[in-house]
Formats: C-alpha cells, sequence, structure tokens
C-alpha cells in the first residue's frame, strides 16, 4: 500500500514504492522521513552510501545496480566497505534499491 | 556433451561475449537508451559485452551534447560509468566518422577507432550480435 509522503504540510508525490518522482524534491531531513514511515534507523554508514548513491546518479545519470554500486565504492571508501556482504548488513532489503530509495533517486530499473 | 566440450564452451564465452551495434543518433528515438540498457545489464551480471558504433550510431561518442536542451534524460553521461560495468571495448568505424566529417573528439575515453576491416574482425570475433 502506498503510503502518503507529507513533509512540512507539503505532500511529496512518489511512487508506489514509496520513491520519489522528482529527484530534485530530495534533501536530508526529507530521506529522515522516508525512512521514519518504513519504521529504518538511519547511521552514519547508511549515510555514506546514500550520499555515495546519490552522488553516482548525479554524475552518471544512473541509479547503481549493487555490482556496479560496489565497484564504484571500493574506489572511495576502499575494500572493507565495498563488498555486497556489508552493504546487505546495512540494507537488508537490497542495497541498491533501499539506497537509492532514501537518496531520492528512481528505482534502479536492473535491480538487485 | 563432454566435460573438455563444456571447457572449451565457457571459454569462449567468455572470449567472444556479446556485441552490441549502435547505428542510430541519441535523442532521436529510444534505440541507443535501449543498447545502453542491455549493456548494463549484461554487465551487472558479469557478462562480457562490446559495443560498436558505426553509421549514424557514432554521434552518440561525440563530446559536447546536451539532451537537456531537447527534455531528454542524457543517458550518454552513464557511458562514463562503463568501468564499474566492466565494458571496456568500445569501437567505432572511422568511415563512419569521416563521411560525417566528425572529429575523434569522445566523451569518454578508451575508444578504438577502427578502419571497416578492422571493426568487422573485431565483430567477428563475438558470439552474438545485437544491433540497435
Amino acid at each position: 500500500m502506498a503510503i502518503t509522503l507529507t513533509f512540512e504540510n507539503t505532500i511529496i508525490p512518489t511512487d508506489k514504492q514509496g520513491y520519489l518522482l522528482d529527484h530534485l524534491l530530495w534533501q536530508k531531513d526529507l530521506a529522515l522521513v522516508m525512512a521514519k514511515n518504513d519504521e529504518f534507523e538511519l547511521t552514519e554508514e547508511h549515510w555514506e552510501v546514500i550520499n555515495f548513491v546519490r552522488q553516482f546518479y548525479l554524475t552518471y545519470n544512473t541509479s547503481p545496480a549493487i555490482r556496479a554500486l560496489t565497484k564504484a565504492m571500493k574506489v572511495e571508501f576502499g575494500e572493507a566497505k565495498a563488498s555486497s556482504r556489508y552493504l546487505y548488513k546495512l540494507f537488508p532489503e537490497g542495497p541498491a534499491k533501499q539506497a537509492t530509495k532514501y537518496a531520492g533517486l528512481p528505482k534502479p530499473a536492473r535491480c538487485i | 556433451m563432454t566435460s573438455s566440450d563444456q571447457q572449451v564452451d565457457s571459454n569462449l564465452s567468455q572470449e567472444n561475449g556479446l556485441a552490441i551495434i549502435n547505428s542510430k543518433a541519441p535523442f532521436s528515438s529510444n534505440y541507443g537508451k535501449d543498447a545502453l540498457d542491455v549493456a548494463l545489464i549484461f554487465g551487472s551480471f558479469e557478462q562480457k559485452v562490446s559495443l560498436f558504433f558505426q553509421g549514424d550510431g557514432v554521434y552518440q561518442l561525440i563530446a559536447n551534447q546536451d539532451a537537456s536542451l531537447v527534455s531528454i534524460k542524457d543517458y550518454l553521461k552513464t557511458f562514463s560509468a562503463f568501468e564499474f560495468y566492466d565494458i571496456e571495448d568500445i569501437y567505432v568505424c572511422q568511415q563512419s566518422l569521416v563521411n560525417r566529417q566528425l572529429d575523434e573528439a569522445f566523451h569518454i575515453n578508451d575508444v578504438q577507432v577502427l578502419a571497416s576491416v578492422e571493426f568487422g574482425k573485431a565483430l567477428n570475433r563475438h558470439q552474438h550480435v545485437l544491433r540497435f
């Protein structure tokens, strides 16, 4: 069921799964509201990935699927944080899927 | 099939993989974006994929284009992310560039410009070919 996303008394348009329809409406506080609606807690480690995914999208105009995400993160954060094991620990429902949501991006088409 | 046959088969597919031919200009149709999506899916699943650009497809590699001017999502920006999908073999047909009076000023690195014969040979090394 879609839940209406309300932020600062405005309704933010999302798709059925809660992904923003306009990524430009994203801001950090909105991500906190989205996570709260999902009863999902965002730690510093989560933010590292969320910010990275958002930067990836702004640079390459596409949301990275898991393999590309780990490869790209390796360059930035080193081997330890660039494993799908690490990412799945943070985002059990699928790192690319969950991180893009809180980063305000469209759901990756090539999704795992 | 014997086990040694299987070995040969898997070697072949690793060496040859999939070739995607891009023959259409960007933005006027969905061909280029569709080809990109297929390439990224193969890359995501560690399948080897090579990209070939010929005919009007060479326009997809030319630098300094801005799709936002025509209100289209600029999928060409995604080409810069190829390294994260292990897409390393990118070939462009020299004759197609010459015919269109285009310089070899590409928006991504590591593009290999090949004469027609070499271009054909490179394509021939692939087991499967998709044309967009």
